[in-house]
């Protein structure tokens, strides 16, 4: 797992950018959680970290599609890769493998 | 069908995915195996056009998700090619070798385009137009290329046309016969398509047969029979489709120009079923989705044992080229029609009879009436008074329609099926409704149908409870009674106690509005119930740069602000500066962690652009200068921007004052505007010129400036308070009823409070760009991998964080 960033550097409820391993990804603060998926949406490039966060989920802010933060899915048919996340000591921990797409 | 019983179709196109799904809706338990010659999932092919023009992922056009096809158990083989089999044994060879074993197989093997057999055909820079990579690389080309040519008139050539001209690339259509699209219109509609193509940047060339594309390494023109050349570095070709037959042929199944099919869809083998490009019936082989689907449907039937006939489909046809309307049915000439036309205006609207029945409409420039005409079309309706039809087809609404009229030509959804997933299948708004039947999901034309229907049927969408939540249904009123209740003053409080907006998010910016709005803009922001344009202040563009409008009121501005906007512009390289519609500058493409920085340097208040919020006051000169004016528009104009500048609205609110009738602010078609006249001031309201065109109602006429200003404030407060989010007045005024707000905003008791919550919301603003120096957060501009600005804080903070 590779070091991202301070629990405090994401205001609550919304995503920050950050490349980690050469891979750009947006990770999340939510009510419920810490989540980290692909920064750019499928759709047309939109930066998922600007959309709106909800408790698990994303809407990113150029044309509304939605992501579930924890399986990357969208009700579109779009989808974006979901990375582990790690929260310790007040420090945020990714894991920058490229989980497996389901068949 | 026995329940291990397996039906196999080939070919996963629009035709292929249809079947499946039919038989699916049909049947729960036959198996049903689904291969795809193509590398990927169904997808919607008619949205091509589209992509060409926009040059989005065809990843976006996929008919279903991925999990629909284990949601249904329909086994998908992708990319793979059927290369023959044994239809008696019951298998299929698939690449080679491996063997697939069917009950009952369809063939959905669809078409290739047609090339005609010229010289030069084989080029690099000639393509056809049919799937993805046929996009890619006309996208690729275009970029490039300074001319080209499209081979073929017709719906799919002059779509093609239009996706090469939008990336700014002077194209020629090159047509072999007298007039565009013959099959869909006659002669006078095809002449006046013309000029409105001419308008998108289309040539057209008629009469033109091509002998040869010209070029060496790649190509360069095309030569015509009559001898003549034109230039072209990229020649699109589409000339018709060539139905697959290769693997019927290779099976033994009999085959004309396409697949013969009979009546039940079945071919010559009573094993092997047809559907789509490939079938031929009754002598015909169609090249659109409408009747696909038709046959898809009686193919399902019929492969299940079921009686099911088709009877050949009346074809109909929408030309998806943005700016031109042009819906057609059936045949484009006959005995009798007739023709309602406005040369000028473009209108072209005919209605063909063939022995007292309608047999064939074109609408070109108004399509009003479309689904009403194309379902006379196609039950092949008594018509008496054919103009008089046309006439009543135009003043037709939803009720009018029958049942049978199919509203959605790309998925096939009539418009019985809509009224029945409300009334049968309890959905309540449009977009439930397009979810659960489709329509609407395909090119998308038909959806302010969808929503006339969906709002028939649900009866008034404005009397159905609009939702301010969606998922957890709760309404505006349910949710400002539940926070001035219980004095929540924050998304997270409401969002505590009601679990609004913690499924989705969608309600987020909405309630942060309202809880802005009840508590007089006294309560605790919270920026991630925000569009990203409310937490930077800035309006995002499509590559995640931000624009920035500085205020500058009634449009007026002095030569020291010109002097920072240029020096800004040079300093942090802005790479576009433009004048707005809304008479100020706008700069475009600075990147979110510049924009403190540029605030700074220009030292104006924020325009608030990007917000739903009170934006511009435009006026003209008025009677300092002109020589018309009646009364100071420019000076009262800036005023009244002062007066409301900085208030958050369900919408945003444009407001205009002119100095005379003659308008030059356009007043009248503001969500506010004053008109100054002999002896005072207009008030209207409820006016756009946007998606929607509304003149604005009048209000009422005043006698002083004074007058205007209360009235007007007053109206102001209460579409804040009483619209929905997102609601522009043009819609408000008409729902709540001129009269409604006349009584309420003249009355002294009403009006006098409504202005007091406006002076108090209004005292708390203040101006976004000042975060410059007192950000929400650290990071409010910078990601995880920039080092934010050191924070000099020279504000009184707890103002700034508003
Ligand atoms: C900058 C400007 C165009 C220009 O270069 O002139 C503009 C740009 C946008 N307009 Fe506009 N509109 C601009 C004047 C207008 C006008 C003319 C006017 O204000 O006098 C109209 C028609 C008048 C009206 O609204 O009644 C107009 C009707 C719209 C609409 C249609 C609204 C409707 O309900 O009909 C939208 C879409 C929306 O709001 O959902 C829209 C939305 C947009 C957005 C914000 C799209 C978006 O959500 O990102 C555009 C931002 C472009 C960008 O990338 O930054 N814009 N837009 C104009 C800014 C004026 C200003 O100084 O603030
Ligand atoms: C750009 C464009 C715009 C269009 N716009 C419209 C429109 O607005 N309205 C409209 O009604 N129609 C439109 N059409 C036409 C419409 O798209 C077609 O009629 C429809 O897609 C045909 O579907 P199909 O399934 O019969 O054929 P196809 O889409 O050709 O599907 C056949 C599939 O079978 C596969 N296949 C073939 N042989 C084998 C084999 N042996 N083994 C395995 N797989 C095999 C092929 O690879 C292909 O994927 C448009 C077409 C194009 C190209
Ligand atoms: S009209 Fe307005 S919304 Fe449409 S492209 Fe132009 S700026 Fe954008
Ligand atoms: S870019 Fe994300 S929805 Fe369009």
């Amino acid at each position: 797992m590779t070091l991202a960033c301070r629990e405090d550097d994401v205001p609550p409820g919304e995503g920050r950018n950050i490349t980690l391993e050469g891979t750009r990804i947006a990770i999340f603060r939510t009510d419920t959680g810490w989540y980290a998926v692909d920064a750019v949406c499928p759709h047309r490039g939109g930066p998922l970290a600007d959309g709106i966060v909800c408790d698990h989920a994303v809407t990113c802010p150029l044309h509304d599609r939605a992501f579930d933060l924890r399986t990357g899915e969208s009700p579109s048919g779009d989808r974006v890769t979901v990375y582990p996340v790690e929260v310790r000591d007040g420090e945020v921990y990714v894991e920058v493998v490229r989980a497996p797409v389901a068949a | 069908m026995s329940q291990r019983d397996r039906i196999v179709i080939v070919g996963g196109g629009i035709a292929g995915q249809a079947v499946a799904e039919a038989l699916r809706e049909r049947d729960p338990h036959v198996g049903i195996t689904l291969v795809c010659g193509e590398d990927a999932l169904p997808y919607d092919r008619i949205r091509l056009s589209e992509i060409l023009v926009d040059g989005s992922d065809a990843a976006t056009l996929a008919l279903r998700p991925e999990e629909w096809f284990g949601d249904h158990d329909v086994d998908v083989l992708l990319g793979r090619w059927v290369e023959g089999g044994d239809l008696d044994a019951g298998v299929l060879t698939l690449d080679g070798a491996e063997e697939l074993r069917f009950d009952k197989l369809v063939l959905a093997t669809g078409s290739q385009p047609l090339l005609p057999p010229i010289p030069g055909i084989g080029l690099p820079g000639v393509h056809p137009f049919r799937d993805p990579a046929d996009c890619d690389a006309i996208r690729a080309s275009a970029a490039s290329a300074t001319h080209a040519a499209v081979i073929g008139g017709g719906l799919l050539g002059l779509e093609a046309a239009r996706g090469i001209a939008a990336q700014g690339c002077d194209v020629t259509v090159v047509h072999l016969v007298d007039r565009l699209m013959e099959r869909q219109l006659d002669p006078v509609a095809a002449a006046m398509l013309e000029p409105a193509l001419a308008d998108l940047g289309i040539n057209v060339r008629l009469n033109a047969a091509t002998q040869e594309i010209l070029g060496g390494d790649r190509a360069r023109g095309l030569r015509f029979k009559d001898g003549s050349s034109i230039e072209a570095d990229l020649v699109v070709v589409s000339i018709g489709i060539r139905p697959e037959k290769t693997l019927a042929e290779t099976l033994g199944v009999a085959t004309r120009r396409g697949i013969v099919v009979a009546d039940s869809m079945r071919t010559s083998h009573d094993r092997v079923w047809s559907v789509g490009e490939c079938a031929e019936h009754a002598g015909m082989v169609y090249g659109l989705v409408a009747p696909i689907l038709d046959q898809a449907r009686v193919a399902a039937d019929t492969l299940l044992g079921r009686t099911a006939a088709y009877t050949g489909s009346i074809l109909s046809a929408k030309l998806k080229v943005a700016g031109i309307d042009l819906v057609s049915a059936g045949e484009a000439e006959g005995d009798t029609a007739a023709v309602v036309s406005d040369a000028a205006a473009g209108t072209y609207r005919k209605l063909t009879v063939r022995d007292g029945k309608a047999v064939g409409a074109i609408l070109l420039g108004d399509v009003r009436g479309a689904e009403a005409l194309v379902a006379a079309v196609r039950a092949a309706e008594e018509v008496t008074d054919p103009l008089e039809a046309l006439a009543a087809a135009s003043a037709a609404g939803p009720a009018d329609l029958p049942d049978e009229a199919q509203i959605c030509n790309c998925n096939g959804v009539c418009k019985g099926d809509l009224v029945a997933a409300v009334e049968v299948d309890g959905c309540t708004t449009p977009r439930e409704v397009m979810a659960r039947t489709r329509a609407g999901t395909g090119c998308g034309s038909c959806k302010p149908a969808v929503i006339d229907i969906v709002a028939m049927a649900t009866g008034g969408l404005n009397e159905e409870p609009a939702y301010l939540c969606a998922c957890r249904k709760q309404t505006r009123e349910e949710l400002a009674d539940q926070i001035r209740a219980q004095g929540l003053r924050s998304v997270s409080e409401v969002a505590q106690c009601c679990g609004t907006g913690r499924d989705c998010g969608a309600c987020k910016p909405a309630l942060a509005y309202l809880v802005s709005e009840v508590n007089d803009n006294r309560h605790r922001e919270e920026r991630h119930a925000r569009y990203i344009n409310d937490r930077v202040h800035a309006n995002i563009q499509k590559d995640g740069t931000f624009s920035v409008v500085p205020k500058m009121r009634g449009g007026v501005t002095t030569p020291s602000e010109l002097r920072r906007i240029a020096d800004v512009a040079e300093k942090y390289e802005i790479p576009l500066v433009k004048v707005t519609g809304g008479q100020r500058i706008d700069l475009l493409g600075v990147a979110k962690e510049d924009l403190p920085k540029v605030w700074r340097d220009l030292d104006m208040p924020s325009g608030f652009a990007y917000a739903k919020a009170v934006r511009t006051v435009k006026t003209c000169v008025g009677e300092q200068h002109c020589r018309f004016g009646l009364g100071d528009s420019m000076g009262f104009g800036i005023e009244i921007e002062k007066a409301w500048e900085g208030l958050h609205t369900p919408a945003k609110v444009k407001a205009g004052v002119s100095g005379c009738p003659r308008n030059c602010a356009e007043a009248t078609i503001k969500d506010i505007g004053i008109v100054a006249v002999e002896g005072g001031w207009q008030v209207r309201i409820g006016g756009a010129a946007g998606a929607s065109v509304r003149e604005a109602d009048i209000l009422d006429t005043v006698e002083t400036k004074a007058e205007a200003m209360r009235l007007s404030t007053t109206f102001l407060q209460y579409y804040r308070e009483h619209a929905d989010y997102k609601e522009r007045t043009y819609d408000f005024v008409p729902r709540i009823g001129l009269d409604e707000i006349r009584r309420i905003v003249t009355d002294e008791q009403l009006g006098a409070a409504l202005r007091e919550r406006f002076r108090l919301a209004k005292a708390a603003t203040i101006d976004p760009w000042l975060e410059r120096d007192t950000p929400y957060h650290p990071r409010q501009f910078t990601d995880l991998d920039q080092q934010p600005e050191p924070t000099v804080v020279v504000g009184p903070p707890e103002e700034a964080r508003r």
